[in-house]
């Protein structure tokens, strides 16, 4: 076995060489790179590197989301089988064994989401190789984790052309046009996410889109419904989830973001990976729950009438609007890129909280659409920069201070230095 | 005022081949070469012509920008050739040794009654200064500069690093020596980092700031010292030197001549007995690996460590500043799935399915492939974790690749030279060239500044 594989590295490494300045060298490097780490060594500089590149960064992101995509099958299967049983007018139990991880909702989520995460690949990342081959630049691995994120922040349903555009949108706007991975202003994800809900935006909101056949079965006398929890609190409407389905999951939402549970432990893995930044994640945790507290607080004082439209939402208690939506998952997979993200650790601070606080806020007083976790994120990408920037102005202005006192001597000529008084610059 | 510096951020870099206690007298080497790479920027012009005859001790070129700066020759023999490159630049030069040497004398200088004056003078003729090196910018002190104080580190944490202790045990004399003559080139102090609780040459002496000074890599880092104790403002200027260095210059204080013999470790994975050895500067390398021998067929020579050295070849020659020379495993090879399978068998500073988090003590082989390529700057933080200095690592590089000055000096850029990069270049996912990128800010700001 091992010769045969040596024979596989040494043609690689013959073709390799003999694409060399050929314009299709980056799309083959990709390929081969994911076969085999190359063999470049240190030619600059230190002569050892730590194990760790981009592409193994980038994986631990893609193994964090597993669990979410295994799961997301499941639960897509079953909020569509539920669903029509409450159409039918026997509302089913939840009963993880006897109906929810069963071979039937598997398979349904499975054909259901599989081409969206399909689709989001071969779209984005032939995308990817086309500006890599016009551009010359080797394939950068950034779209590994925005191919898998994609498909888990859209509604079951989304059309695959709709997504494909969208993902199209997406990789050229948001990120080649700013020079590729590492370079771009807005997380490429959101940014295909954003797209979506502003182009097509009665197919991304509402009530139907959240399970898979409320759609087409609109206006029949079966129509099943598909609203999210927080759907149906911006209508002042009653939701029938218990505590333990929200945390678990067992609810309609986008594909990936309903267990908080799986989204959790993905996080935990991240932060012990050392992959995500864990002051993002702690402080967007509480940015959330301080907008929440001050929600309800709101309404405790009596400000807000229970005939306002902001009222249901605001009165949701403020620790559960981590466990519904979409709030977990964007915390602990979009917000910590550390691309779009701050890049300071105290500006990571600023910039989580700041995104709790915002996507509780905008959720409860978005009329049209009752999220605001993909909003929140987008918005302070752009702020992002401005925040390192006064972080980094502290540091600058101690050395600033320090220059007042900086001891600087004439040169001298005959041996003898004198000392020049503080000089200030 | 003595301080206790605690280093905190960092990484400890243990590989396999730390060179053993025992010192044996390297085979005295035929020819020696002075490379010039290493004093950046310098200008050379040459005194000697190919074929002339030279004591040790005797100046073959000098500083075009400063006739008075002489740079000596560390044996007797012929100057055998002029090596030149492109534009007729000089790269190196090599001297055939002598059967028996002979040497250049001064008269010895008596440093208590010698003016700052003559003790400048001395050290320009002897051939000393040059291992006086200048923050900012990494390069020879200028002569006629003031520094603000200087700065010595006697704490070796880098990988494979020679134990300074060891190397420098007897030489007390010496050191005291240049710390007295150093001590009146500047107003201000001498500052010398201590490892806290090591049996120290610089334990005893006298006329400097005593400082201990523990924790990870890179606490012994001279620059480190500095930004903890009395960080550089612009205009200012600060010296530092090794401490091997200051060896020959206090050898030089005391008997008027320039002896360029030094304790050199020879370490790394691929040396079969790495130990010390009694060599000269410019020796051959393959002096000491002949007889330490090597193991391998594939091997990369390191002239110093493996975090800041240049590469070199087994024909090679020590180095000026060196007094260590490793050798590991070149890596020019394929791993296959090296990117997703669990890593056992390297260091790595995050525990993405790498697992060096788990035997912090564990010694590495590792070799000099790069793990993987080249990317723009994607993660944030992992710098933070290896820089103790109180700069933003990550903001200074980007502002030294789109060279806006402002941003650089304000940023810190006179405060560090390209070896303090050295771990974050280690640990960058990127695998970007950080010492070259402020290598190549430090000169633009040089050029633009002054």
């Amino acid at each position: 076995m091992s010769d045969k594989r040596l024979t596989i590295k040494k043609r690689l490494h013959i073709i390799k060489h003999r694409l060399r300045g050929n314009k299709m060298a980056p799309a083959f490097s990709a390929l081969h790179t994911f076969l085999f780490t190359p063999d470049e060594t240190t030619h600059s500089g230190g002569h050892i590197r730590s194990a760790d590149d981009l592409k193994r960064t980038m994986n631990m992101v893609i193994l964090a989301l597993i669990p979410v995509l295994l799961f997301s099958f499941f639960n897509t299967g079953y909020q569509h089988y539920a669903a029509i049983d409450a159409a039918s007018g026997a509302p089913r139990v939840l009963s993880l064994m006897d109906n929810f991880l069963t071979w039937e909702n598997f398979w349904l989520g499975f054909t259901l989401v599989m081409p969206l995460v399909i689709i989001s690949y071969a779209i984005g990342l032939g995308v990817e190789f086309i500006f890599a081959i016009i551009k010359g630049h080797e394939v950068e691995e950034g779209y590994l984790v925005t191919g898998m994120l994609v498909p888990l922040i859209i509604p079951v349903d989304t059309p695959l052309w709709m997504l494909a555009v969208a993902v199209v949108f997406g990789v050229v706007i948001g990120k080649e046009v700013f020079g590729g991975t590492g370079m771009n202003i807005l997380n490429p994800a959101l940014t295909i996410r954003a797209f979506l809900f502003f182009a097509y935006p009665t197919w991304m909101s509402g009530d139907k889109v959240w399970v898979h056949g409320a759609v087409e079965r609109t206006g029949t006398p079966d129509a099943i419904s598909g609203e999210t929890i927080l759907g149906s609190l911006a209508q002042n409407n009653a939701y029938d989830y218990s505590v333990s389905d929200m945390f678990f999951g067992f609810i309609p939402g986008s594909v990936g973001e309903t267990s908080a549970f799986l989204i959790l432990l993905g996080g935990l893995f991240l932060i012990f990976s050392k992959i995500a930044s864990w002051r993002i994640m702690v402080s967007a945790v509480i940015g959330s729950l301080v907008m929440g507290l001050i929600f309800n607080g709101i309404v405790d004082m009596g400000w807000i009438g229970a005939n306002s439209s902001f009222y249901s939402l605001m009165n949701f208690e403020f620790w559960k609007h981590l466990i519904v939506g979409g709030l977990a998952f964007g915390i602990v997979y979009m917000a910590t890129d550390p691309v779009t993200g701050s890049q300071t650790q105290k500006g990571k601070w600023i910039y989580g909280f700041l995104i709790g606080f915002l996507s509780v806020m905008i959720r409860v007083f978005n009329p049209a659409y009752p999220e605001g976790v993909f909003l929140a994120i987008l918005l302070m990408n752009v702020f992002a920069p401005t925040i390192d920037h006064y972080v980094v102005r502290g540091n600058v202005k101690r050395r600033l201070n320090r220059l007042k006192t900086a001891t600087i001597y004439p040169r001298t000529t005959d041996g003898k230095a004198e000392e020049l008084k503080a000089e200030t610059v | 005022m003595p301080t206790d510096i605690r280093i905190k951020k960092g990484l400890n870099i243990n590989l396999v081949g730390v060179a053993e206690a025992t010192t044996s007298k390297a085979v005295a080497s035929n020819v020696y070469n002075i490379h010039l790479a290493d004093f950046h920027g310098l200008t050379p012009k040459m005194l000697l012509k190919e074929g002339a005859e030279v004591k040790a001790g005797e100046p073959i070129f000098f500083n075009k920008n400063y006739p008075a700066m002489k740079f000596v020759s560390p044996v007797s023999g012929e100057l055998v050739e002029i090596e030149r490159g492109a534009r007729r630049k000089i790269l190196n030069l090599k001297i055939l040794a002598d059967k028996q040497q002979t040497a250049l004398e001064h008269p010895p200088l008596d440093i208590s009654k010698a003016s700052d004056a003559d003790i400048r003078a001395f050290l320009l003729e002897s051939g000393c200064w040059p291992f006086i090196k200048q923050r900012p910018y990494d390069i020879i002190a200028h002569p006629e500069e003031v520094p603000k104080s200087i700065f010595i580190s006697a704490y070796a944490t880098a990988p494979l690093a020679a134990d300074i202790n060891y190397t420098l045990s007897g030489r007390e004399k010496e050191l005291q020596a240049a710390i007295d003559g150093l001590a009146k080139l500047t107003p201000g102090k001498i500052h010398v980092g201590i490892g806290k609780g090591e049996n120290s040459p610089f334990a005893q002496l006298t006329g400097f700031e005593r400082h201990t000074v523990s924790g990870p890599h890179p606490a012994g880092l001279v620059g480190t010292l500095i930004n903890k104790i009395d960080p550089i403002n612009k205009g200012e200027r600060i010296w530092t030197l090794s401490p091997q260095d200051m060896v020959i210059i206090g050898e030089a204080f005391l008997t008027g001549k320039f002896n360029p013999e030094r304790i050199v470790a020879l370490a790394g994975s691929c040396v079969k007995k790495p130990k010390y050895y009694t060599t000269k500067i410019g020796a051959e390398i393959s002096t000491l690996l002949y007889a330490s021998g090597v193991n391998q067929k594939d091997f990369r020579v390191i002239n110093g460590d493996v975090l800041t050295g240049s590469k070199s070849r087994p024909d090679g020659h020590l180095g000026f500043y060196n007094n260590c020379v490793s050798v590991i495993p070149e890596g020019d090879d394929y791993e296959f799935f090296g990117w997703t399978k669990p890593v056992f068998d390297k260091i790595s500073s995050t525990r993405s399915l790498t697992f060096s988090w788990m035997q912090p003590n564990k010694k590495y082989n590792l070799d000099t492939n790069t793990n993987g390529e080249h990317r723009a700057f994607v993660v944030t933080g992992l710098y933070e974790e290896v820089f103790p200095m109180d700069i933003y690592p990550l903001q200074l590089l980007k502002a030294c690749m789109y060279k806006d000055l402002d941003e650089m000096e304000q940023l810190g850029l006179y405060e560090v030279i390209p070896e303090d990069f050295s771990l974050t270049e280690f640990v960058c996912i990127s695998k970007q060239p950080h010492q070259e990128i402020i290598r190549e800010g430090l000169d633009y700001l040089q050029k633009e500044i002054g």
